[in-house]
C-alpha cells in the first residue's frame, strides 16, 4: 500500500460535487456527498467510459452523465439492473483536507 | 417444508416482537403485495406464506406461451425459493389453509399446521368454473389454471389427437392456439354468437375468428354442450351438444369462466358477495384481515386480469405498512390477446350505448378494424384489431378521462400519424421480427425486449426501460415498446398514470403537486422542499433534483438560489458534454447574425486550442466541438473579448431565434425579421425553462426561417405579425398552432413573452411547449395571453423581472475563481519510487 497523498482542501470540492485528479493511474474522480463523506473512483463509467466525475451526486450514488448508469460511490458497482464496476480508490477527509491512496 | 420456529405469542403492542403477517395464497396478487410491502417497510412484519401449489410464485399469465412451446416452466418463475429465504419469509408450499380461527387469530392448514397472525392477507385467487354436465369428471377433462393443468395438456397433445376447448374467451383461445401449435386438431365451442364477447364487439370478433381459422382452428358458435361421453379406455372420447351433434374429443379443456375462491373466507364468516368484500383500503369486514386479487369483490367487481390486482396490492401494502394514505377506487380494464401474430386490443366501455358516440374505421380486406367510443368529449372505450399501434395511447386517454374536444377530428388517426422518427416508420409490433431494431438510440431489438420481459417478469414500461434501456433515451419508440409489452403480458399491462404520475422513485407526488406546494408554501430550497413533501430519499436523484431546482428558481426569482449541483453537467459546465468527455462551445449569434470580427475570433480560438471540429449547427450558428474542459474558461475569455456570450446550446433554456433576411434585403419581405429576431433573442437571454425553447421569425409567409415548427413562431404579414406557438421539430414533428395576430414589434415581444412565462410557470420539467399546450389546451393559453390584457401584462412583467440583471455565465466562470474551480483538474504530486 502506498502513502496517503494530499489532494486538496475539503472546501475545494462542492458538497454533492466532485473534482478530477489526474494521476499515473488515470483520471480519478473524487466525490463529496451532502454529509461530507468522500469517495474515489476511476473516472470511467463501466458502461461506455463516461466521466463519472461529471455526474449528479445523490445520496452515496452518482448518475453517469452520458446514459444514466447509477454507480455506488462506496463500491463502484452499477445499481441493478445495470451491470459493471468502476475501480475504487481509498480516499479520506482529515484535518480539512482530502487524501488519496493510489492502488 | 420450511417449518417455522414459533416466537412466543405476545400481543403485538409488546416491544421486542414483530407483528406477524400471514399470507394465504402464493400467487400473483399476494406476493406482489408482499413485494410492495417490503419496499415500504422491509422489517415491519414476520411474514409467512401458504401456497396450495407445490411451486414458488410464478407468472401465471405466461402459462400460455409455455403451452404454445415458446417458454418453459423455469422461465416463468417470478420469485425463486431463494427470494423467500433472502427476505426472511417463511414459505409453506403444497399446503392448503382450511380454517381461519378469528378469535385465536390463527390459520390452520389441512395437515394441521397452524400459524398465528396479527394481520392476515387472503389472496386465494379463483377456480375455473366446471360446467355441471354429465362426464365433467372424466379423465381427459381439465381446466386451464396452473402448472399442473398445463403439464397435462402438453402430455395429452403428445399422445392424443382431438381437443375441444369449451369457451371462446381470452383463456380458451390461448389454450386452443397452444394445443394447435402442439399438433392437435382443435375445436373451440362457444355459447355466444361471437368470440370474446366480453372484450370485443362483433365486427372485431369476426375478423379474429377468420384469422384463427386460417391457422387451422375450428369454431362452433352458439352451441350448448349437453354431455361428455366416456370411451372404452375410460377416458373422454366425445362431446354431445343439445342439438344432438357429437364431435370426437380426447381432451376437453373447460375455459368457461372463473369463480372467486371464497370458501375459506366464508367458512370464517367473512362477508362475501361474488368475492370477498373489501373496502377502498383492501380491508375485509374483519379489520385485521385484508384481501387482494381475483378472490376479492371491490365495489361489486371481481377482476380477472393482473393489472388491477397489482394496483390493489400496492394499496394494500401501503396500509399494511401503516402509511394509511392510498386508496383503491377501481380500474379501467384493457385486454390484449397473447396469440403471437395477432394484434388485438380493447379497453374500457367499447360497446357504447346510451349517450355515447362511435367513430368506426372498418377495412375487412386490409384486416383492420377500429372503433372509438366517446361520451361528452371524453374517450370511454376502444376496440382495435389489426393495427393496435395506438392502443396504449387510447387506453391512457380513457384512464385519464382527458378532454379530447380539440383532437376529436384526428383522434382516429392515432397519436403517431405524423412525424415519428427513429425506427424506420415501423409502428406495428406484432409483425416485427425478433431482430428488428426497436430503440434506435440504445440499439435494442424486439427479441431483447421480449426476452427481458419474460425472463425478469416485467410488467411496466419503467421496468422495461430499466432492464433493456429501450425507449429510455429519446423516447420516440415508447409506443412500440408499450405494444411489445402489451402483447407479451396481455391485459397485465397498464400504461403509467400520466396525470398523477410520481416525479420519480424518490416521491409519490406528481410534478403538478410539487410545483403547487413550492408556490403555496413559499419553499425556497431543495432540502426544504424534500422535507416538506416527505421525500423518500435523503438527497433525491438525478431526475428530481434538476426539476426541483428549476421549479424553485422559476417560481421565486431573486429569492431561491440556483443549485449547480442539481443541474445536469451541461448546465453546470455551460457547454455540451461529448461522448469522449470533451465539450462543445456554441457562442450566441443574435438572430443568426454575425460579423467578420466575431468570425475571426472564432477562427483564432479554433487554431489556438486545436479544436478538432468546427461546424454550422442546425440552429444557424457555429459549433466548436471537442474542447477539453480545462480549456473552456480560456476559450470563453477569448470569445468574450470579441463580445460573444454563451449560446446556451446546452440548456433547458432559450436556445436560438432563427431569422430569415426579411424586409431588410428580401424582395418579398413584409417585416424586418432579422431585427425582430434580435430583439426577441436579447429579451429572452438567460431564460431558464422547463425544456429548451426555440423561436423563429420569418419576413413573409414563405417562411424561410421554418417558424411553423418552433416553440414560438413569428411570421411577418402586411398588417403586422402572426404568432404561432407549441411547434416542435425534434423527435416528433408538431406543427405550431396559430395563437393570434398582432401589429407592432412591441406586441410581438409582449405576447410571446407572456406565452413563454405561462409555460415557465405551469410547465412540468422536461415538457416542451408542444406537450405543455397539449396538456392544458390552447384555449387555456389564449384565455391568459390573448383574451385577458391584464393577465398578459402581468405575465410579461414577471418574465422581464426574472430576466433582469442576468449575467453571461461564461464570463462568470472566467472571472470568479470559485466558479473556475469546476473546470480545473487536480494534478497529484506523486512520489515515484
Ligand atoms: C449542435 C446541434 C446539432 C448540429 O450540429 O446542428 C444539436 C445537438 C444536440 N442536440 Fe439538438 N442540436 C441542434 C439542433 C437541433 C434542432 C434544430 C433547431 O434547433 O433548429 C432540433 C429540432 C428542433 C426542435 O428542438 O424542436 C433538435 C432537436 C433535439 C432534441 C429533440 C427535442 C424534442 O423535443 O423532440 C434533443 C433531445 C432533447 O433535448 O431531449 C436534442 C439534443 C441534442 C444534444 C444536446 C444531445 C445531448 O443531450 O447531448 C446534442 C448535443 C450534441 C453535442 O455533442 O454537442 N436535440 N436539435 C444543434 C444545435 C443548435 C444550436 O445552435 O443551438
Ligand atoms: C393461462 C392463463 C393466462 C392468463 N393470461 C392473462 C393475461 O394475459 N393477462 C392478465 O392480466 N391475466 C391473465 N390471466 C389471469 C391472471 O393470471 C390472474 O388474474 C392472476 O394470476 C390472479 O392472481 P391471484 O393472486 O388473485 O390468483 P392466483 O395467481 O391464482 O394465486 C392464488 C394462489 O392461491 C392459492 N390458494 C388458493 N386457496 C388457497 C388456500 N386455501 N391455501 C393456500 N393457498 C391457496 C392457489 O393455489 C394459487 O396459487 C391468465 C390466467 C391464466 C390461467
Ligand atoms: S446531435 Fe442531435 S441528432 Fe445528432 S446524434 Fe446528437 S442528439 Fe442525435
Ligand atoms: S457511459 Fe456511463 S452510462 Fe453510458
Amino acid at each position: 500500500m502506498s502513502d496517503w497523498i494530499r489532494v486538496c482542501a475539503l472546501d475545494e470540492i462542492a458538497p454533492q460535487g466532485s473534482r478530477v485528479v489526474a494521476s499515473s493511474q488515470g483520471n480519478i474522480a473524487i466525490f463529496r456527498t451532502a454529509d461530507d463523506a468522500v469517495f474515489g473512483l476511476h473516472d470511467k463509467c463501466p458502461h461506455k467510459g463516461g466521466p463519472l466525475s461529471q455526474g449528479i451526486v445523490h445520496g452515496e450514488t452518482v448518475t453517469c452523465p452520458l446514459h444514466g448508469f447509477k454507480i455506488g460511490l462506496k463500491d463502484g458497482a452499477a445499481v441493478a439492473p445495470d451491470k459493471g464496476c468502476a475501480r475504487r480508490f481509498a480516499v479520506k477527509a482529515e484535518g480539512g483536507a482530502v487524501w488519496l491512496q493510489l492502488n | 417444508m420450511n417449518a417455522r420456529i414459533e416466537a412466543a405469542p405476545l400481543d403485538e403492542h409488546h416491544s421486542g416482537r414483530r407483528p406477524k403477517l400471514v399470507v394465504v395464497g402464493n400467487g400473483m396478487a399476494g406476493i406482489r403485495a408482499v413485494e410492495e410491502l417490503l419496499k415500504l417497510a422491509p422489517d415491519l412484519y414476520d411474514i409467512t406464506v401458504f401456497g396450495a401449489e407445490p411451486h414458488p410464485n410464478y407468472n401465471r399469465i405466461l402459462l400460455s406461451p409455455v403451452l404454445a412451446g415458446e417458454m418453459t416452466i423455469q422461465d416463468i418463475v417470478l420469485n425463486p425459493l431463494q427470494w423467500y429465504a433472502d427476505n426472511n419469509i417463511g414459505l409453506y408450499t403444497g399446503k392448503t389453509v382450511t380454517k381461519i380461527d378469528r378469535t385465536a387469530r390463527k390459520v390452520i392448514a389441512s395437515d394441521g399446521t397452524e400459524e398465528e397472525y396479527d394481520r392476515l392477507l387472503l389472496a386465494t385467487g379463483s377456480t375455473p368454473f366446471i360446467l355441471p354436465i354429465p362426464g365433467n369428471d372424466l379423465p381427459g377433462v381439465i381446466s386451464y389454471r396452473d402448472i399442473k393443468d398445463t403439464d397435462e395438456m402438453i402430455a395429452a397433445a403428445a399422445t392424443h389427437k382431438h381437443a375441444v376447448v369449451i369457451g371462446g374467451g381470452l383463456l380458451g383461445l390461448e389454450a386452443a392456439n397452444g394445443l394447435k401449435l402442439r399438433g392437435m386438431d382443435v375445436t373451440v365451442v362457444h355459447l355466444m354468437p361471437w368470440l370474446m364477447e366480453r372484450q370485443l364487439d362483433k365486427a372485431a370478433a369476426d375478423m379474429l375468428k377468420t384469422s384463427l381459422e386460417a391457422r387451422g382452428l375450428k369454431f362452433l358458435l352458439e352451441k350448448q354442450t349437453e354431455a361428455l361421453i366416456q370411451g372404452e379406455s375410460g377416458r373422454v372420447c366425445a362431446l354431445r351438444f343439445k342439438d344432438g351433434l357429437e364431435i370426437p374429443a380426447d381432451l376437453v379443456v373447460m375455459a368457461a369462466g372463473i369463480r372467486p375462491n371464497t370458501a375459506l373466507a366464508e367458512s370464517a364468516r367473512l362477508y362475501c358477495n361474488r368475492g370477498i368484500v373489501v373496502n377502498d383500503t383492501m380491508q375485509t369486514y374483519d379489520p385485521r384481515i385484508y384481501a387482494v386479487g381475483e378472490c376479492v369483490a371491490h365495489r361489486g367487481i371481481a377482476y380477472g386480469l393482473v393489472a388491477p390486482l397489482f394496483e390493489q396490492a400496492k394499496v394494500c401494502a401501503n396500509h399494511l405498512a401503516n402509511f394509511g394514505i392510498a386508496r383503491y377506487s377501481g380500474s379501467v380494464l384493457s385486454t390484449k390477446l397473447k396469440v403471437t401474430g395477432i394484434d388485438l386490443f380493447s379497453a374500457g366501455n367499447f360497446m357504447g350505448g346510451e349517450g355515447t358516440d362511435e367513430i368506426v374505421l372498418n377495412d375487412p380486406a386490409g384486416g383492420v378494424y377500429k372503433k372509438l367510443v366517446l361520451k361528452n368529449d371524453t374517450l370511454v372505450g376502444a376496440v382495435l384489431y389489426g393495427d393496435t399501434a395506438d392502443g396504449a395511447w387510447y387506453f391512457q386517454l380513457v384512464k385519464d378521462g382527458q378532454n379530447i374536444h380539440e383532437i376529436r377530428d384526428h383522434l382516429m388517426f392515432g397519436q403517431n400519424h405524423v412525424g415519428d422518427v427513429g425506427h424506420a416508420g415501423k409502428t406495428h409490433a406484432a409483425t416485427l421480427p425478433d431482430d428488428a431494431q426497436v430503440c434506435g438510440c440504445n440499439g435494442v431489438c424486439k427479441g431483447d425486449i421480449v426476452k427481458a420481459i419474460k425472463a425478469n417478469g416485467l410488467f411496466t414500461l419503467d421496468e422495461v426501460r430499466k432492464h433493456t434501456k429501450a425507449s429510455s433515451s429519446c423516447g420516440s419508440c415508447t409506443g412500440l415498446v408499450e405494444q411489445i409489452l402489451a402483447s407479451t403480458v396481455g391485459g397485465a399491462y397498464t400504461p403509467a398514470d400520466t396525470k398523477d404520475k410520481p416525479m420519480c422513485g424518490c416521491t409519490d407526488h406528481s410534478h403538478g403537486v410539487v410545483r403547487q406546494a413550492i408556490r403555496d408554501q413559499h419553499l425556497l430550497t431543495i432540502p426544504e422542499t424534500m422535507q416538506y413533501m416527505e421525500w423518500k430519499t435523503p438527497s433525491g436523484c438525478a431526475s428530481c433534483r434538476p426539476a426541483l431546482n428549476y421549479y424553485l428558481i422559476s417560481t421565486w426569482p431573486g429569492e431561491a438560489r440556483d443549485d449547480p449541483q442539481s443541474r445536469f453537467i451541461n448546465e453546470r459546465a455551460h457547454a455540451n458534454i461529448q461522448k469522449d468527455g470533451t465539450y462543445s462551445v456554441v457562442p450566441r449569434m443574435w438572430g443568426g447574425l454575425t460579423t467578420p470580427s466575431e468570425l475571426r475570433a472564432i477562427a483564432d480560438v479554433a487554431d489556438k486550442y486545436q479544436v478538432p471540429t468546427v461546424k454550422m449547427t442546425g440552429g444557424a450558428r457555429v459549433d466548436l466541438l471537442g474542447i477539453r474542459k480545462e480549456d473552456l474558461p480560456k476559450v470563453w475569455a477569448d470569445l468574450g473579448r470579441a463580445g460573444m456570450v454563451s449560446g446556451h446550446a446546452y440548456g433547458k433554456s432559450i436556445r436560438t431565434v432563427k431569422t430569415c433576411v426579411g424586409a431588410e434585403h428580401c424582395r418579398f419581405g413584409t417585416q424586418k425579421s432579422m431585427a425582430m429576431g434580435v430583439k426577441l433573442e436579447r429579451m429572452l437571454f438567460g431564460m431558464w425553462s422547463p425544456h429548451k425553447v426555440k423561436l423563429a421569425v420569418s419576413g413573409c409567409p414563405r417562411n424561410c426561417a421554418e417558424a411553423g415548427i418552433k416553440d414560438v413562431g413569428v411570421i411577418g404579414v402586411d398588417a403586422g405579425y402572426e404568432l404561432y406557438v407549441a411547434g416542435n421539430g425534434g423527435i416528433k414533428t408538431e406543427v405550431a398552432q396559430f395563437l393570434c395576430k398582432v401589429k407592432t414589434d412591441e406586441e410581438v415581444k409582449e405576447y410571446s413573452g407572456a406565452f413563454l412565462q405561462l409555460y415557465r410557470e405551469e410547465g412540468y420539467y422536461l415538457e416542451r411547449t408542444c406537450h405543455y399546450v397539449a396538456r392544458v389546451g390552447l384555449d387555456h393559453v389564449k384565455a391568459a395571453v390573448v383574451d385577458d390584457p391584464v393577465k398578459r401584462k402581468e405575465l410579461y412583467e414577471r418574465l422581464l423581472f426574472a430576466l433582469q440583471d442576468y449575467e453571461d455565465p461564461w464570463q462568470q466562470a472566467v472571472q470568479q475563481p470559485a466558479v473556475r474551480r469546476e473546470y480545473q483538474v487536480i494534478r497529484l504530486e506523486e512520489v515515484t519510487t
